[in-house]
């Protein structure tokens, strides 16, 4: 299952490259041209392979970012233990006594916490002091440390893809659905049939700021960009069970973007993608949120501007170190983005 | 010119929905462009060709105003929003707002009234509904704040005088240009209260010789206002910084020589916080020397911005002179 | 002995305080090669019996190892909404949970997740404390009428890690308290089996240690050992922890020294790891030990007691983590100590 491949793989922010060596010889039988930029995008063209209709769209680019969240070596102690620091948005609170992967290698170590015996009264209603905190690779000195990592190395969070229940909601755990969720959707999309030149983009950088889609954008310049993402999802029950939103819900569908805090979506564009779903019986649902921003922000921004819109996966506990998604949301969303690009062929209303 | 400033501020038309707004301008400035034309995010751009042998000048005033999107609509009826914009939770409890379908609402908050709302996230729409099956506005559905404009004495109050009240100084100034060397682009522009997006690109496009964003800007002269060397009724004032950028020296020196050729009072002003589009024109492409006309306005953001008429009308003054005359520094 | 092999299946197996039983299991077979006989007492807990390979005639004396096989967990205790609350059961730091993931064990086991509400919708405020209990949530991934049908208040839930090898022999995972003291029992009764010794060897897995010593205080009764060495894990220095509070990595377990050691006892385990050069370390604890010792020592009439500790560090988190050669040299430590136990020290003792 590509998904768990690119669930388990690991590339934080500015080290995508493994994410680029599942996805390439994945996409490879489906697309005619592909490059990697001076970010390490990789920028994949699928030709049209039907006749363009007159008025039609000729280029559109979509996009679905490879990098996740994680952690850097910043020090190596002289014990030993390794400082790091945060690579994108992570609660610290997460961090506690957890699993991870250090380094090129996959050094395993773990991230521990002061022992609860030790901490005194009403210290367990404060928060954690995360800088207390170490990557701990059971090394004892900072030579030997040395010999298995080093200053840079990325971390990422040891955590395995496995499928809950093959019935019902169908929900996956794992790690770095924020993105591979969106990849794995466009991989499939990248299959159809359409009638203008498609660019599928797997984009670096997106959680620190959006950066590779810009540079990709801008060399692409196309007439129509969508951003697949991994969202947030919030439908937990909330304190005092406050009827408030959720953003999104898990099993409801694929999740279209109004808006997000990078971008507000093109309203025909949106107006397309939701009536298709209509007219093709998919499920789906609003992202009911302003937060978050997605590649879409930085690709609508480019030359002349762009009309934009994003396309998601509701994911539970995103940016944690284990999150979960729903496969029906999954299945959906990439029945919605090969219905999307299909109509989009008689080009998008002005 | 009190008519078109009340027809564009009760204009709807926050961020991302400016094409009410878009379609009075074209419609007023249609007489006299020598083409007008819709891009990608919005952004209605109108060229005045000029005689030749000047400039390429990119005038931006942007059309959307703070605003609200709906969220989600609970068990009773109450929906719940995200801000589009700075939209500041003081003047919020007990303001109403507009759809684009009419629907008026009412905003409040679950916390006690008097005390006020913490944040934006504890306040709702009450739009009369009792469920969400009865409810007139939907997830997704956008609002602005619903104020007419009422004249203060020498003054005017409405909402979206940010930035309406550059759109009304832009269109009346090209209305009013005379034949000039230059090509003028008036850029009546999209989303800059979400970041100055639709400036960004229409400079892209246009790429201009020089650039002048006109906005509102802050103001010094209220009982324990933030110190600020602006007051109302002191004549147009000519950026020189404000949160996002420094004007460009050269630019700044043609708007006080135009201002002071035409016998135009202005202010210097130097703005702590908050920008305009001039912030993304003047790192367009390989950058752009921009600077601004701003219109000082009292209470920017609350549901009762207040501007001096004849701020107004020395701004539009002011603008013609620059644009006008060959362009030097 | 293949220490890390035995550590990776007591570590991978569940047997949270109470319920134990199908951890037992794994222990027997651990101890299978070594032991004579094997009894499981009312509370639960394993006991292995290795007799005395010389005994001396006319006195039968014994020795109670105690190594306790319960580990920290949680039980539900609401079903809401296709969600689970769970409240803890040995003492957790609730704040090392959000992102964990879990096991329900309820009409049939269940993987979890402790869900972490995303950043995104977070107010800046809320960094600031800790996630209250009410609102962690355990997340099973199944629509909520199915929920209810599987699990109901009272089951349990155990954390899930898998076991890992570190640099330097250093490996890490869960329940490492206290599984590896019964893995020092394993190492015990195999070394005892090239060794002789006069005493019998009752090593015993107990019960219930996290909610209150339960299994040791019964077990003791039941056994009414001569003398009594409990094996639980110590602090390990680690980063927030201060040099006094710790004991050191890969320095050999501590020998504890306090009210709940005789003294002689202390003193002869120490004289055992100097003559054969074992590594050890001692521990001043000043008062109640918290381990099996507490209990063993008021047992019936009174048991001398010895209490060692592997040193562990981030007890009571999913990432536990302590070298394996410290667990070869506590359990090499007590045989030395067992095979050199006689009617001199009984008497010393006071026996």
């Amino acid at each position: 299952m590509l998904l768990k491949t690119l669930s388990e793989a690991r590339g934080v922010s500015g080290n995508e490259a493994a994410i680029r060596e599942i996805l390439l010889p994945a996409v490879e039988p489906f697309i005619d041209e592909h490059r990697v930029d001076a970010l390490g995008n990789l920028i994949c063209l699928r030709k049209a392979r039907r006749e363009r209709v007159a008025g039609g769209s000729e280029r559109v680019l979509v996009a679905a970012h490879m990098d996740e969240i994680g952690l850097i070596i910043t020090d190596i102690n002289s014990d030993g233990s390794l400082r790091y620091a945060k690579v994108g948005g992570i609660d610290d609170r997460t961090l506690l006594s957890k699993q991870v992967l250090v380094g090129e290698k996959a050094v395993p170590g773990v991230i521990g916490f002061r022992p609860i015996h030790l901490i005194g009264r009403g210290g367990l209603e404060k928060k954690a002091d995360i800088s207390q905190t170490v990557v701990d690779i059971g090394a004892s000195s900072k030579e030997s440390a040395a010999r298995l990592v080093q200053v840079g190395d990325y971390v990422t969070f040891r955590t395995g893809f496995e499928v809950l229940a093959e019935d019902g909601l169908r929900c996956a755990k794992g790690k770095a659905f924020d993105d591979r969720v969106g990849c794995a959707v466009l991989v499939e999309a990248l299959q159809g049939d359409y009638a203008f030149d498609l660019y599928a983009v797997f984009t670096t950088q997106e959680e620190v700021g959006l950066r590779g889609a810009r540079v990709a954008g801008y060399r692409i310049n196309p007439d129509i960009a969508i951003a697949l993402e991994g969202t947030v999802c919030d439908d937990l029950p909330k304190e005092k069970d406050a009827d408030v939103t959720p953003v999104t819900q898990l099993g409801h569908g694929p999740a279209v973007s109004y808006r997000d805090s990078s971008v507000i979506c093109d309203k025909n564009l949106v107006r397309l993608i939701t009536e298709t779903a209509a007219a093709e019986g998919i499920p789906w649902q609003y992202r009911r949120s302003a937060v978050g921003g997605t590649d879409a922000g930085a690709l609508h921004l480019v030359r002349e501007g762009v009309r934009a819109a994003v396309i998601s996966v509701p994911c539970r506990y995103i940016h944690a170190p284990v999150s979960m998604v729903s496969l029906n949301d999954f299945d959906n969303a990439v029945r919605l983005v090969k219905a999307v690009l299909t109509h989009l062929e008689g080009g998008l209303e002005a | 010119m009190k008519a078109l400033i009340k027809e564009l501020v009760e204009a709807f038309g926050p961020s991302g929905y400016e094409e009410q707004v878009a379609e009075l301008i074209r419609a007023k400035a249609q007489a006299v462009a020598d083409d007008i034309r819709t891009d990608n995010l919005g952004n209605l751009i109108v060229l005045k060709k000029g005689t030749g042998g000047g400039k390429r000048v990119m005038i931006s005033a942007h059309m959307d105003e703070i605003g609200l999107i709906v969220s989600y609509i609970d068990k009773k009826g109450f929906a719940r929003f995200n801000p589009v914009g700075g939209l500041p939770i003081s003047t919020m409890t007990g303001a109403r707002v507009r759809f684009a379908n009419g629907t008026v609402g009412v905003i409040y908050n679950e916390k006690d009234g008097w005390a006020g709302p913490g944040s934006l996230a504890d306040c709702y729409i009450d739009t009369g509904a009792t469920c969400p099956e009865d409810s007139p506005v939907q997830i997704g559905d956008v609002a602005c704040i619903n104020r007419p404009m009422e004249e203060l004495g020498p003054r005017l109050t409405s909402k979206a005088m940010d930035d309406r009240i550059g759109c009304a100084v832009a269109l009346q100034a090209l209305l009013e240009l005379p034949a000039s060397p230059n090509d003028v682009y008036f850029v009546f522009s999209v989303q800059e209260e979400v970041g100055c997006r639709g400036a960004m690109v229409a400079a892209f496009g246009i790429e201009p010789d020089v650039a002048v964003a006109v906005d509102v800007t802050s103001w010094g002269d209220t009982p324990q206002a933030k110190p600020m060397a602006i007051e109302l009724g002191k004549g147009p004032a000519i950026k020189v910084k404000d949160g996002g950028m420094l004007a460009h020296s050269g630019v700044k020196r043609w708007m006080v020589a135009s201002a002071e050729a035409a016998g135009v009072p202005y202010q210097l002003e130097v703005l702590i916080g908050g920008t305009t589009d001039a912030y993304t024109i003047q790192t367009a492409r390989a950058g752009v020397p921009t600077g601004c006309l701003s219109v000082p306005t009292r209470y920017v953001h609350s549901p009762s911005e207040v501007v001096d008429y004849n701020d107004v009308l020395n701004a539009t003054r002011l603008m013609v002179q620059m644009l006008a005359n060959p362009i030097s520094w | 002995m293949d220490i890390v092999g035995l550590m990776r299946t007591l570590s991978s197996a569940t047997g949270i305080s109470g319920y134990e039983c199908a951890l037992a299991e794994s222990v027997r077979q651990a101890f299978q090669p070594f032991a004579d006989e094997f009894s499981v007492d009312t509370l639960g807990n394993l006991i292995a019996l290795k007799r005395a390979t010389r005994p001396v005639a006319g006195v039968r004396r014994s020795i109670m190892l105690a190594g306790h096989m319960d580990e920290i967990g949680m039980i539900v205790k609401e079903v809401k909404d296709g969600y689970l609350r769970a409240t803890d059961v040995g003492g957790i730091d609730f704040r090392t949970l959000l992102g964990q993931e879990v096991v329900v064990h309820g009409v049939r086991d269940l993987p979890g997740v402790i869900g972490a509400r995303p950043p995104h919708v977070l107010a800046a405020t809320d960094y600031e404390k800790p996630v209250p209990w009410d609102q962690f949530f355990i997340d099973i991934g199944l629509p909520a009428d199915q929920v209810s049908e599987l699990v109901h208040v009272g089951d349990l839930v155990s954390l899930r890690r898998e076991f890992i090898e570190l640099a330097e022999g250093h490996v890490s995972g869960k329940a490492f308290d206290d599984r590896a003291g019964v893995a020092s029992l394993a190492v015990c009764l195999e070394q005892l089996s090239s060794l002789q010794h006069s005493w019998d060897v009752y090593a015993i897995a107990t019960t219930q240690e996290e909610t209150g010593l339960k299994g040791a205080t019964t077990a003791a009764y039941g056994i009414n050992p001569d003398i009594g060495i409990a094996v639980d894990v110590g602090f390990g220095a680690q980063s927030g922890v201060a040099e006094h509070e710790s004991i050191r990595m890969n320095a050999g377990p501590a020998i504890a020294i306090g009210p709940n050691v005789h003294p002689k006892m202390q003193a002869r385990l120490m004289a055992v790891g100097d003559l054969n050069e074992v590594p050890y370390q001692k521990e001043v604890i000043p008062g109640a030990s918290g381990t099996d010792g507490w209990a063993i020592q008021v047992a019936r009439a009174g048991i001398p007691t010895a209490v060692l500790s592997i040193p562990l560090r981030y007890m009571h988190t999913t990432v536990e983590t302590l070298n394996v050669k410290d667990i070869e040299r506590a359990g090499r430590l007590m045989a030395l100590f067992i095979s050199g136990l006689d009617e001199a020290f009984a008497a010393d003792l006071g026996l």
